[in-house]
């Protein structure tokens, strides 16, 4: 029972924490759930009106909501990228940025979860995928697949941090033996849960685009540039508005893998653009279609031609180690690349996958501005979970929390 | 069949020996084969497996696939309060005293329909009861009646279809006809067949053919194709769904349990021939052009946020009738029918003509052939 108390206490404290802080942090959060209203609002009228309000039609089915889910899939997987010389390789450096890293993956998955019910047609009838009261087509489907691995990661990474956070609020030392397994399987289950939401797409043989065995690796390398870049942000900021002690160290190793990422990530860019182009099949009409236009249709060149450039100008700012190690061209770069792995991964996969369609028809896509408002909806929830999650582990972390045995 | 087979082909029996009368599975025509009496027989096979693989499932419907199963308590509860959150409401204006009789009926069958099993599960009893809470419900709405069939797939039946390239002329007769016998929503104009108009001398080219044609046909220079759901016999989109909400039935047809879709689209994504269509917003038909024989499965009214597709007219097909587009085709360029009967028009087809079919690198296997005179 002794744990209930001071799960209570934690929980108040915790309650007391977040509720409390500058007017900067009031007009944060006042404006994030300014904005998440806004996007309840834009979703109460998709759920009135249908999924007709947002731009996507039967020859493009899925558009911004599953872009910024598959993207944000791939931020949740990057917490692995600390957790990894943390725990495993006991790195010290890491423990600071480690209990950020894991926040920020709750944050994400919830966003991504969100991001797929806000896709669903029926989502009154969500049950139907709930084994045991539903039908769960496992193993045969993916998404089955993406379910469960979406869920156990995020028990993990809500378990890991709670158990030290939990230890460090009573004052005790969090026991090795206790979370370092729980540090392992999530190392594995990150790279899983990437893999097989890139399954999903790949396993189509309808969709040339996807269809591609480099997919889940390209998954993978971006994920883990993009997903660290963010963490290096949130970091910045962290450092310059809270007491909370990040080292310049700690900050330039995970550019480092950043740095790695993006290399990588480049690299595989060029040998699939090397395969669409060099020797171009009916299958290379999607990749036509992303980075030149088809027929006269070329709504997504803004977006690649954006992309393109802002990701190899920030990978090579980031190889040469003179650069790197200046942080605020640090920040830049990882802003940009954050943003360039954004639209790669969002608009320039997702929606080329469904252009041209079938049978070559070429339909495009533009996101309606209730699906934006939705969007930056479920971001705006991502953000206020995060900072709370962060702004009590903070607290507990700088001792400003502690458990006092009444 | 050879057994090494490194992908799915469809079986159309074509291949199969016959079986002479006497014979056994143990390959002994002589009658004092020994194998006979502890070999099960084809049908007792198949029943033995389905138990095996469903088991008690198959004849529970809705809660019943949940609820009517060993537990323990806790388990019980945990599944219990679930479902009554989800219910309260339903529940509170089914009890209430003060609506009208009708009121609570509605509120009652809506309850029923809301938390039913999927449809693939059920008996035939529970199959009935559902069709009969819709029939009702519709009643309710509307004051109108409703015929609405489950009919099963029949044994020794696999429907396919073909398409003669050199007879379509592109009337969209069967387009019309298709849309009035499946209800289909008139507001987003859905239509399930698709017929390209290409230019002759370029032979296939879907990218350059035009699917949307308003202009006098047959246009000179031009030749008609119309696609469809080909009803796969390896379907990519069956696998994709995350809750068997839809699924290949024993005579060959693909079909969707409309109220147990979540509406993902994951299905649509997996088509490599165009042949699903969703319901983008609350699907309309004016009441007095509403087809009111359906079957659950065919034509039914479908609701807002779910999949929907051709069923080659199941409410037609399982009548023994044609479906509507090869009733309404003006020049005889659709052809139906029942691919195990050798005697069959499609047979005929099959065996006579030289048919091919579209993407067959991709290995689904679509039941629905092309050929020219």
């Amino acid at each position: 029972m002794g744990v209930f108390k001071v799960f209570k206490s934690l929980v108040i404290d915790s309650l007391d924490t977040i509720t409390k802080g500058s007017k900067k942090y009031h007009i944060w959060m006042g404006s994030l759930t300014l904005v998440m209203l806004l996007g309840m609002y834009c979703y109460t009228l998709q759920l009135d009106q249908g999924l007709s309000v947002t731009g996507m039609s039967d020859r493009v089915s899925w558009g911004l909501y599953i872009s910024n889910f598959t993207f944000l899939v791939g931020v949740a997987a990057a917490a692995v990228m600390l957790v990894m010389p943390t725990y495993v390789l006991k790195d010290i450096d890491f423990k600071q940025a480690v209990l950020i890293g894991e926040g920020l993956a709750v944050a994400a998955l919830i966003m991504c979860l969100a991001f797929v019910v806000a896709d669903m047609g029926g989502p009154s009838v969500l049950w139907h995928m709930i084994p045991g009261i539903g039908v769960f087509n496992f193993p045969n489907s993916m998404l089955t697949w993406d379910v469960i691995v979406l869920n156990g990661y995020l028990f993990i990474n809500i378990s890991i941090p709670l158990y030290i956070l939990f230890r460090h609020y009573q004052g005790k030392e969090a026991k090795k033996k206790v979370y370092v397994p729980g540090a392992v399987l999530s190392v594995f289950w990150a790279v899983g849960i990437h893999l097989v939401t890139a399954f999903l797409y790949q396993g189509l043989q309808a969709r040339p685009f996807w269809n591609n065995a480099l997919l889940g690796p390209r998954f993978l390398a971006s994920a883990f540039a993009a997903g660290p870049a963010l963490i290096i942000l949130v970091l910045a900021v962290i450092r310059s508005y809270t007491a909370f002690k990040i080292e310049d160290k700690t900050i330039k190793k995970i550019a480092l893998i950043v740095t790695v990422a993006a290399q990588i990530n480049l690299i595989m860019l060029v040998s699939e653009l090397f395969k669409e182009f060099y020797a171009p099949t009916h299958h290379s009409e999607s990749a036509y279609y992303l980075f030149f236009g088809l027929h006269g249709k070329n709504a997504l060149l803004p977006w690649i031609w954006t992309a393109i450039p802002l990701n190899i100008l920030a990978t090579i700012i980031l190889t040469f180690g003179v650069l790197r190690n200046n942080l605020k061209i640090l920040y830049f770069c990882c802003f940009i690349l954050f943003v360039a792995i954004w639209i790669e991964k969002g608009f320039g996969l997702i929606v080329p996958g469904f252009i041209p369609g079938p049978y070559g028809k070429i339909v495009e896509y533009l996101p309606t501005g209730i699906e934006v408002g939705v969007t930056v909806g479920i971001w705006a929830l991502g953000a206020f979970v995060f900072t709370i999650l962060a702004k009590t582990a903070i607290g507990i972390e700088l001792g400003l929390l502690r458990y006092r045995n009444k | 069949m050879s057994k090494n087979k490194k992908w799915y082909t469809l079986d159309l029996g074509l291949n199969k020996k016959k079986n002479t009368t006497g014979s056994c599975s143990c390959g002994n025509i002589s009658e004092n084969c020994t194998s006979a009496k502890q070999e099960l027989s084809a049908d007792e096979f198949y029943k033995a497996a389905v138990n095996a693989s469903i088991g008690e499932e198959r004849h529970k419907d809705g809660f019943d696939q949940v609820f009517d199963v060993k537990m323990d308590r806790r388990n019980a509860f945990k599944k219990l309060t679930a479902s009554l959150l989800i219910g309260a409401g339903a529940v509170s204006t089914s009890c209430s005293i003060i609506t009208g009789d009708d009121t609570k009926e509605k509120a009652q069958i809506n309850w029923e329909e809301q938390f039913k099993g999927n449809y693939k599960l059920m008996t035939d009893e529970e199959k009935q009861g559902t069709i009969d809470r819709l029939m009702r419900s519709y009643e309710l709405q509307t004051g109108k009646n409703i015929s609405m069939t489950a009919e099963n797939a029949v044994a020794n039946v696999l429907f396919g279809y073909a398409f003669n390239i050199s007879k379509c002329q592109g009337y969209m007769n069967c387009v019309s006809a298709c849309v009035e016998e499946n209800n289909q929503d008139r507001n987003s104009q859905m239509q399930y067949i698709r017929i390209h108009e290409m230019k002759d001398g370029e032979g296939f080219k879907f990218d350059n053919a035009d699917d949307n044609y308003y202009h006098e046909v047959p246009a000179e220079g031009h030749f008609y194709m119309g696609t469809q759901c080909f009803h796969c016999d390896n379907p990519p989109c069956v696998d994709v769904c995350p809750v068997q909400a839809t699924w290949k039935e024993e005579d060959g047809l693909v079909v969707i349990d409309y109220d147990w879709c979540v509406g993902c689209r994951y299905c649509m994504a997996a088509c490599p021939y165009d042949g699903r269509r969703f319901n983008w917003s609350k699907p309309e038909v004016p009441e007095n052009e509403v087809n009111k024989n359906q079957h659950y499965l065919g034509n039914r009214m479908r609701k807002k946020g779910v999949m929907e597709k051709c069923t080659f007219c199941v409410q037609r097909s399982r009548k023994g009738k044609n479906p509507a587009c090869v009733e309404a085709c003006p020049t005889g360029a659709r052809i139906f029918g029942n691919l195990l009967d050798p005697n069959s028009t499609i047979r005929w087809v099959l065996e006579n003509k030289k048919v091919f079919r579209l993407k067959e690198d991709l290995g689904t296997e679509p039941k629905f052939w092309y050929f020219m005179d």
